[in-house]
Order: C-alpha cells, then structure tokens, then sequence
C-alpha cells in the first residue's frame, strides 16, 4: 500500500480545461472521493466538486472514472486497475460549472412537467394496497437522482437538441412508477407520447447499465411504459373501448380541472 | 439594493431536507408567496441518509400502542429533559403526518392486510417505525420534493446563507447568501424566515453527516439574538462502521437490531444484558431466550437490551472497547448473518448489504459488521415554542434538528422523521400566520449585508493566510478528543482554549481561486458556525456537570434529579457574531402536567 497512485482531474470552466495530474500515496479503503478530498486538503483547496453523503444515498458525487459513469463515494481505489493512472472526469452530457461540477438543472425542468400523484379520496379506514402490487413502484424509487442515467441516455448526451423534448430514462421511471401506483388517477400516456419523446428511446440499455442502484430502467420501466402508449394510441380496440366505456383514468389537463 | 440580486417572499425556509420542505408545503398551501433556500442541489439533504423509519403510534402492527405510549418513550429515552408539549403534539400528530405522506405518493412497506407496516425500534415499546426497507429517508425526502415541486414552490439551490438580519424593530427581515454556483451574493427579504437546516456534526472526526450539518442555523439564530437550549445534547449513534477508515462513522441503521440483529464483543458475548440501567430493568429481557421470543412475540417476552436508548447503547460499546474486548478496528460486532436468513436480510436490508459488499468487501448475511459510536444527532437547538415552533427573536421560526426541546437529553430512533413533519408543519403554519400578520415592507440596512459579504471575500484578500481544511481537521481532533461521546471538565475547559486559537486561525484563512463552486471558500464561510456552534457544545457540556442521555461525563458519572429539573440556555446578549460573547443560564424545565404525569406512575 506504499505506492503512489496518480490521479488525472479534469479542471476547467465552460470556456475549456485540461486534466491536470496530481500524485498521492495510497491509503487502504479509499474510494475515489476520499483521493478528491486529499487533493482539495491539501494542493487544490478549489478543485470543485459535488458530494453529500458519502454512502451511496444522495446521488450528489457522479463523474466519469477512467471513462464509465460511476459515483466516486462507491468507487473503491482498490477496484480499479492497478498502477494505472485513475482519469476523473465530469459528466459530459450537462454543461460545465467547474472542474468535475456539472449544471444538472436540465433535470429539475424536467421534473417539474411531471403531472403529479393524484390519488383518488381514501377509503374509510385509509389507503390500502399490497405489497406485491407496490413492489414495482418501489423499485423505481429507490432512483437516487444521480442523473447518470441521462448521461448515458445517447438521445441527449450527444443530441442537445433533443433536450426541449424529452425526458430521458430517470424520468421515464418517475412515470412508470406513478402509472403503476395502485392509487394514482392521472393518465400520462398521451404527454409521454408527445412532449416527453418516450418514442426516441431505442432500448439500448446503457441507462440500466449504469444505474447505481440497479434498477432494470429499460426493462422494468420503459418498455412497458412504450407498449401501455402504443396499446392507447394505436389499438382500435383500445381506442373503441374508449369511446364506449368511461375511462379510469384521466388526462392531465383533465385531472387539473377536477383539482 | 443597489449591486446585489434581491428576492421577496413572504415565506423564507433555510433548509431543504424533510423539516423545510414540509414548512414551505404548508405556507404554499396558505397562498404565500413561499421559497426554500438550500445549499446542495434540491433531494440531497441530509434526510436522504435517514434509514429505519418513520415513528408514529398508528398500531398498525400493536393495535394496544397509542399517542400517550409513544410520549412516555420519547420523554424516558430523553431523559425527561424534553419540552413535554412538543414530545406531546409530536406523538398526537406523527400518524396524521405519515399518512399524508402516502397521500402524496409515497410507498411505504406493507402489512399483509395492506397496510402501512411498522418495524421495532430501540427505546420504542411497539413496533412502530413506518419504512421503506432500509431507505426511509429517501422515501420522504422525494415525496416531499416532489409535491413541493407539483406545487410550484420556488427553490434555490446551492445557494448558502450567511447571516440573518433584523429591521429596526428588531424583526427578522432578511437573510444574506451567496451562490455557490457562481460566488455572487443575494439578498432575501421577506416577512417571516424558517431555520431548517440540520445538524452540527460535520465539527467531529467521525460523524455520520455530510458536509452540509455545519450548524448554520443555530448559529445564525444565536447572532441574530435567539436562545439555544441543550446544547451539550449531542448524540453518538451506538452503529456506525469504524473500517476502513475512509468511511469509519457511517451509519448502520438501528434496524439492523430491530429486525433481529445482536451486538457481540470479541468473546462472542451479547454483552448488553450487563448494562441494563434501572430504568429499563423491568421491561428489559435477561436472558437470551427471552429476548429472540419478543421478536415473534411482545408479549411472549421483554425487549431485548440491544434494542435500549442510543445513548445507553453508545455507552455500553465505548465501555466493551476499553476494556479490550472490541473487535480488530476498535468497534464490536453487529451479527445478524447468524440470526436470520440471506434472503430476509436482504430483503430488509438492501442498503446495509449494499454499503458493507461495496464499502467494506463484507457480506453481512455472511459476516457480522464491526461498529463503534459515530456523532450522528444534535438535540440541543434554537429554544422555540413548543405549538408555533417561534424562536425568541419576532420573525424566526425552527424546525427539525435546529430546534432544540422535542427530544431533551436523547432522541429516539425514528423519532426525528417524525419531527421533521409534525414541527415542520407547525413551522409552515406558525410562520404564516406571523407574515399575515406583519405589517409593512420589511427593510434591510444596507451596509450591514455589505460589511457580511465583505467579511465573507475576505479570504480572497489575503495572498498567504490559514488553509481552511487545515482548521477544519484541527476542529475535528479538538471536538472528537476533548468533547466527544465522554467528557471530563478539565478537558472541556482545554476545547475552550483549543476553540479560541481555532477562531483566531479562522481570521486569517486565505483563499485561492475563483468565486465559481469553489469548495475552500465555501468551507471558509462554513467555519464560523461550526466554531460557534461547538462553543456552545462545550460551554453547555461544561455546565452540566452530571451524566444525562447523550451527554455523558467521566467526573460526574451519575444523573443528579437537580440538573434533572433544568435546561441551559445559551445567548448571546451583546451581540457580536462569531466574535460575541456566550452565555450559559440555567432555566427550569417546563413542568409537566399532572394527566401526563400519571402516564409514568402506571405498572407496566
């Protein structure tokens, strides 16, 4: 454990940056951001950086280690191949801050065109629902936030302008667990169809693969998600079936009226 | 004002973890114009880390548990030094409040009758932790973030404040901060400013808190001239990982024992059955028989001792470790891979099995954890009243771990979820109702917040100066050393002295860089409330000179019924800021009434 290891951060602004090289001796059991931690101690007290938690639960700290989307506080040192320069680098699909720090803030927009949870009245006695038909939901929100997922997702990551019109995987998940919830009355299928671009997703999976808290995005979420708004815009049936029978669920803007 | 961005709201909420976030819900759902102003990105706070559970007596699981049952614990396990009013509406209200959580979307884990379950937890007689597996604070945290955004609450996020300032008439008007994205300053005037903003425990070497708990909020209403009470009540979670080190302090949840788990020393032996205090004898198992039989049953048997108060916990391992019976690295071992199957502990415990297989290389449905006390929990807070949560200064209100009373000398596990919500709404509707009231514009002194954003670039000024990690890692030895989980007097008066030169060091920090996310300054802007608020941990802990829940002292081993009847309260009378003198003044306790007085003479 005596030797150094050498760490290559990227350092720079919007206007451009380089990686810079800093040489630490090892320590046992260090994860990446315990290296990012000494190097802020000691030679570069203003090498930005985001982090909260430190355990894996805040999402706050994702960067690009030698290449992959990875969270630094669950990146072990020892993990990585040894005696070889470590390469951090921020997320590329948001634009730049500084350093490793990137502006996210695309995903705040995004969040707020979500139609919220809209529960019907509760029963005498409160809510009931079973476990089995929760599980899936809890699935998804188990997501924390760490938008790795959207810097995979090549829709945006190398098509800003895509952007304005979609939602991206993180997202997707948000309404696959709010169009199974037991209780909720909204219908999202048409907005998921038109504003949120669930159609642009091609299923390749890279969202999955680096979600650190490995929920199946594509499997479990989005392509359900495509069939239930294929099985609304295009079944004739479906489409029939509407428009002789009272649908449960409402639309946003009607779900908005009904308060 | 001229050269700085101003905000006006009615509302202005300092936190965005569960208290701030439940307090900008109300005041929103009042129709006032509302913001919540945090320093990480929105659903980052410290909530997030939460693990167990939620506590309230909805007896879902024991339909025998009630308000009065969950007060009683709440008060012993705080060693009655609690605001009884708060433990009070806590304990009414906290079922009221998990509900609407689910109302809002949230999912908790289910009973088989599909309804909201409840697990066991130390100090709480019931089952009655409502959770999602291990991750319960997460649960919260997104489903207030959620509704909060649903309902178009303004939010600034990554943005610090940096001091509170009052109108001539001594109200609250406005708050000063900056961007942490861009270092420019910004002003927030408005009618009425709620404290949520967390913990102090980023001024120990150990700590389960991130960066952000340090202690902005009870310092910032310390300066603007309002009381702190119990501040030498800080709590050291009895479970925190000690390997490796890099992440020694992290938390390892209660539920681990709650749902089965035992501490061990490196004899094997269950080692809490020989710290039983009197007060928990007579509902505490003795053998080991006894306690595995109240996991099936609580009626088949008494509770086991692994599952008693933090603080008695905390304690009883410090003890085990001294005594050279710990584990490798200098905790104890948590075995629950012995006790219960692979699939159940994963189950339900995904995010502990995670943390040991990723952090560790441990497997815990293999291998028992090694643990030791990490600083988890601040009691002690901004003195508030117990309905309306204002503190003594018009204007000011607190919520969640700033305010101090709710969990006296210790706090229950679980019961600091509930807190966020039940007093996070008081604060919402208690701050409403003062900007409804208050009349005219609030006005601002404009070169008070150029002399704080002057103060605040002036590590810039200087080309050779303090490296504010340096004073940070020096405060962290002082605090985790001399006012750590066992204090003595003479080594509370030598932090004092250690606290002083820290302030002065503090003086002279100087800052490389840009004012864009630029870590050292921010630490730079941090260091004035940590050192504060860790005089008053230790001016407090000075005072006290007994033994009572997180507060423990080697000279004064036992609880003594006299300190037992008071709180210190700490001001700040002559102003001052970081500089300012502080004083510490002993003021009775609020007397119990005599119904809920009866509730701890009843047998059980």
């Amino acid at each position: 454990m005596a030797d150094d290891i050498v760490m290559q951060v990227w350092r720079g602004d919007e206007t451009g940056g380089d990686f810079q090289a800093f040489t630490l001796p090892a320590q046992e059991g260090e994860v990446v951001l315990d290296v990012i931690h000494r190097i802020q101690a000691t030679e570069a007290p203003d090498l930005a950086c985001r982090w909260n938690c430190k355990a894996g639960k805040c999402g706050s700290c994702s960067a690009e280690i030698n290449g992959l989307p990875r969270l630094m506080c669950m990146t072990r040192m020892d993990q990585l191949p040894e005696g070889e320069e470590v390469v951090v680098a921020p997320m590329r699909t948001f634009p730049i801050i500084r350093d490793l720090v990137t502006d996210v803030s695309f995903n705040f927009e995004v969040a707020k065109a979500v139609p919220a949870f809209l529960p019907g009245p509760p029963p005498e006695g409160g809510y009931r629902m079973q476990q089995e038909d929760i599980e899936r939901g809890q699935e998804f929100r188990k997501c924390i936030e760490c938008f790795m997922c959207q810097n995979v997702c090549h829709v945006i990551r190398d098509h800003e302008e895509n952007k304005p019109h979609y939602a991206g995987p993180r997202f997707f998940i948000r309404y696959a667990e709010l169009e199974m919830h037991p209780l909720d009355t909204n219908d999202r299928r048409e907005l998921l169809r038109q504003q949120a671009g669930l159609g642009l997703c091609n299923i390749t999976k890279c969202c999955t693969e680096v979600c650190p808290e490995h929920i199946k995005i594509t499997d479990n979420a989005i392509i359900p998600l495509k069939e239930r708004v294929v099985d609304s815009s295009y079944d004739p049936a479906a489409w029939l079936g509407r428009k002789i029978l009272r649908r449960k669920k409402k639309t946003p803007a009607e779900a908005e009226a009904a308060g | 004002m001229d050269g700085i961005e101003s905000h006006e709201f009615d509302v202005v909420v300092i936190g965005a973890g569960g208290a701030g976030l439940r307090a900008a819900i109300e005041a929103k759902q009042r129709g006032l114009r509302t913001a919540v102003v945090c320093k990480s990105l929105l659903g980052k706070a410290h909530t997030v880390m939460a693990e167990g559970g939620v506590a309230a007596a909805m007896g879902n699981i024991y339909p025998e548990d009630n308000w009065q049952v969950h007060f009683r614990d709440t008060m012993r396990g705080g060693k009655m030094l609690n605001n009884w009013r708060m433990a009070q509406l806590h304990a009414q209200e906290a079922p009221d409040r998990v509900e609407e959580l689910e109302a809002w979307g949230a999912l908790f884990d289910r009973t088989k009758d599909g309804r909201i379950l409840q697990r066991d937890f130390g100090g709480h007689r019931y089952a009655r932790l409502a959770h999602v597996g291990d991750r319960t604070g997460l649960e919260m945290i997104r489903t207030l973030q959620q509704k909060a955004v649903s309902m178009d609450i303004e939010v600034f996020m990554e943005c610090k404040v940096l001091r509170l300032l009052t109108d001539s008439d001594g109200r609250v008007s406005a708050a000063v901060g900056y961007w942490r994205p861009t270092g420019e300053f910004v002003l927030f005037t408005g009618k009425a400013f709620v404290l949520s903003s967390g913990g102090i425990g980023k001024s120990w070497k150990y700590t389960s808190n991130s960066w952000e708990s340090t202690g902005d909020g009870h310092a910032m209403a310390l300066w603007v001239g309002a009381d702190l009470i119990d501040m030498e009540a800080v709590q050291f979670h009895p479970t925190g990982m000690v390997w490796p080190l890099s992440v020694r302090g992290l938390l390892v949840t209660e539920g681990v024992r709650g749902d089965g788990g035992v501490l061990l020393n490196s004899e094997g032996k269950r080692f809490m059955f020989d710290y039983v205090a009197p007060m928990f004898r007579a509902e505490t198992a003795e053998t080991d028989e006894e306690a595995d039989r109240w996991y099936e049953d609580h009626s088949a048997g008494r509770r086991p001792p692994d599952l008693l108060p933090r603080d008695e916990v905390a304690r009883s391992i410090n003890t085990e470790v001294k005594a050279g019976r710990g584990s490798p690295h200098g905790g104890v071992f948590l075995d629950i891979a012995n006790r219960r199957s692979p699939e159940y502990i994963r189950r339900r415990l995904p995010s502990m099995y995670h943390q040991f297989m990723e952090l560790a290389g441990v497997d815990i449905t293999a291998e028992a954890m090694e643990v030791g006390p990490t600083c988890h929990y601040m009691m002690g807070g901004v003195r508030v009243d117990a309905d309306t949560e204002a503190a003594a200064v018009p204007g000011l209100f607190a919520a969640g771990e700033v305010a101090g009373g709710m969990h006296g000398a210790n706090r229950l596990g679980g019961n600091s979820l509930s807190d966020l919500l039940v007093f996070g709404r008081r604060a919402g509707m208690g701050a409403s109702d003062y900007a409804e009231g208050r009349t005219g514009t609030p006005t601002v002194n404009d070169s008070e917040v150029q002399a704080i954003s002057k103060e605040a670039l002036d590590p810039f000024e200087r080309e050779e100066g303090e490296n504010p990690y340096d004073v940070q890692h020096d405060l962290w030895e002082t605090m985790q050393s001399l006012v750590g989980i066992i204090r003595t007097g003479p080594e509370l008066d030598e932090a004092l002295e250690q606290l002083d030169t820290l302030r002065e060091r503090t003086a002279k920090l100087a800052i490389k860089g840009p004012r864009v996310y630029n870590p050292g300054w921010n630490l730079a802007t941090d260091l004035p409330a940590m050192l504060t608020v860790s005089r008053c941990v230790t001016l407090g802990a000075r005072e006290r000179k007994e033994s009572r829940g997180g507060h423990t002292r080697d000279d004064y081993p036992e609880a003594d019924p006299e300190l037992g009847k008071v709180n210190f309260v700490l001001s700040q009378p002559a102003g001052g800021g970081v500089e300012g003198e502080i004083k510490v003044t002993p003021e009775p306790i609020l007397v119990l009434p005599d119904d809920l007085k009866a509730l701890f003479e009843e047998s059980h």
